[in-house]
């Protein structure tokens, strides 16, 4: 399972944090942590099973609808 | 075979059909609504899909329920219901039998009583009436908005962006005040001065003169406001005629419990704004919450709560959500966690950081506990605020139990 977050429709809401902490976190300026590490797309690595509830909490959770989980 | 008909296929409709078919339930899902369309997200209506003319797949939403476990059923209303016999009937003279029901039929834009050009005058709920706005704005410079609420307010900063000229016109003192509070209110409005918005505060508009189509809005006080556009943005009222006749409290809503169920029965129940219920956490006083995040939030509870009854007839715990918005207005992010509309002192309402004409934390308080907090700006502040209030929460339950 990955989760893909696409950083052009992140508008940094970080309502992900509050559900899958242990995935998504903002950065010091409060921005998605991914920014620092992705443009336009960013792609996790192979996530573990036990995080899907959460992720798909963060999915549904996120204003701009920006998270997508894959597999 | 009488599966669970959820009524309503916006977000809150669609969150409870996707968490009712990750439950596992296997009696069958009907998720019924009487837009065109498929499921879509409204805040961009008002924000980005306005200010980037975003098509309808910008906006779509998407389901996180496996292929073919939720017929959708699109174009249709609910006519009524018969809680008892559990049946559903729908406006195109179909019958649906079913043995748990979602209400999630949200609100529809109220309109004003008072004279008024027969074009020209829009409302802001669904895809189709931003189509009908953009279409309208082609032609006009000047837009009156009448109502100084959050969409109001979302609106005045977005067509402002866009170049055209812009009044607020409201009764109250300064915009969005039920929400915010008097300073914070008056802070906002100095951003939207600053940024070329007029305001009408403090009278209530009596006319929209006009041949075909608007000229002017005519106050009480004998001020007018120049615009060949109005957009009415003037509050909401709940669609809840369908479950007349069987002996439910629809007197602003659907009355509900803290587990979100309505008739008594906890096969029966609410999502979204039409929904009021009492989140323990704060008190037992049932309320609507018009939150983007609660019709997620419902909407994900009752599926669930609603698959482990029918599989296995176990009740949920409550329902006691952190409620959070947020709204974009010029380059401001107002982010809000608790509920801040529940002070109405202004004493209780305090800046804990910041300043009212930068960026500014405001804590609402309710016999010494946070109950709210808003963020404009503060963006690496959000987690902090939103814990204290939780924690403050917490304290007062423990202290009264």
């Amino acid at each position: 399972m990955k989760v893909i977050v696409d950083l052009n429709k992140c508008n940094d809401h970080g309502q992900c944090v509050y559900s899958a902490p242990e995935v998504f976190s903002l950065n010091g300026r409060g921005e998605l942590s991914f920014r620092d590490e992705a443009r336009d797309i960013y792609v996790s690595d192979q996530l573990d099973e036990s995080l899907r509830d959460a992720l798909e909490e963060a999915a549904d959770i996120c204003p701009m609808q920006a998270i997508e989980i894959e597999g | 075979m009488a599966g669970v008909v959820v009524v309503g296929a916006s977000l809150g409709g669609l969150r409870a059909a996707d968490a009712l078919a990750r439950s596992g339930y296997s009696g069958g899902i009907t998720l019924v609504g009487d837009e065109p369309h498929q499921p879509y997200n409204r805040p961009p209506l008002s924000k980005e899909a306005l200010l980037e003319a975003q098509d309808f797949d910008a906006i779509r939403l998407r389901s996180s329920a496996k292929p073919g476990t939720v017929s959708l059923v699109t174009g249709v209303r609910a006519a009524s219901v018969d809680l008892g016999r559990g049946l559903l009937f729908l406006s195109d003279g179909r019958e649906l039998a079913f043995e748990g029901l979602v209400a999630a039929t949200g609100l529809r834009p109220r309109a004003l009583g008072i004279p008024k050009p027969s074009a020209g005058v829009v409302v802001l709920r669904t895809y189709e009436d931003l189509v009908r706005l953009r279409s309208e704005l082609a032609t006009v410079k000047d837009v009156a908005i009448i109502g100084a609420g959050f969409i109001g307010c979302e609106l005045a900063a977005s067509l402002t962006q866009l170049g055209y000229r812009v009044s607020v016109i409201a009764p109250e003192n300064v915009p969005m005040l039920r929400p915010l509070g008097e300073e914070l209110g008056a802070a906002l409005m100095r951003h939207h001065l600053r940024a070329g918005v007029a305001f009408g505060l403090e009278r209530l508009p009596v006319a929209i003169e006009g041949c075909e189509r608007p000229e002017r809005v005519v106050c009480n006080d004998g001020s007018s406001f120049e615009a060949q556009l109005v957009i009415e943005a003037v509050g909401s009222a709940a669609n809840t005629e369908w479950l007349e006749g069987n002996g439910l409290d629809l007197s602003d809503g659907i009355l509900c419990d803290e587990r979100l169920s309505f008739g008594g029965d906890g096969r029966f129940l609410a999502v979204g704004d039409v929904a009021r219920f009492p989140n323990l956490a704060f008190d037992a006083v049932p309320r609507r919450v018009e939150h983007w995040g609660i019709a997620v939030d419902t909407g994900r509870y009752a599926g669930k709560a609603l698959g482990r009854l029918l599989s296995s007839g176990e009740v949920s715990p409550a329902f006691t959500p952190m409620p959070a918005f947020w709204s974009d207005q010029f380059e401001l992010r107002i982010q809000s966690f608790g509920i801040p509309g529940l002070v109405t002192d202004a004493s209780e309402i305090r800046v804990l950081e910041g300043d009212l004409d930068g960026e500014v934390v405001v804590g609402y308080h309710r016999d010494g506990t946070l109950v709210g907090v808003v963020l404009v700006g503060f963006a690496q502040s959000h987690m902090k605020y939103r814990a204290a209030v939780a924690e403050s929460l917490e304290a007062a339950a423990g202290a009264s139990s």
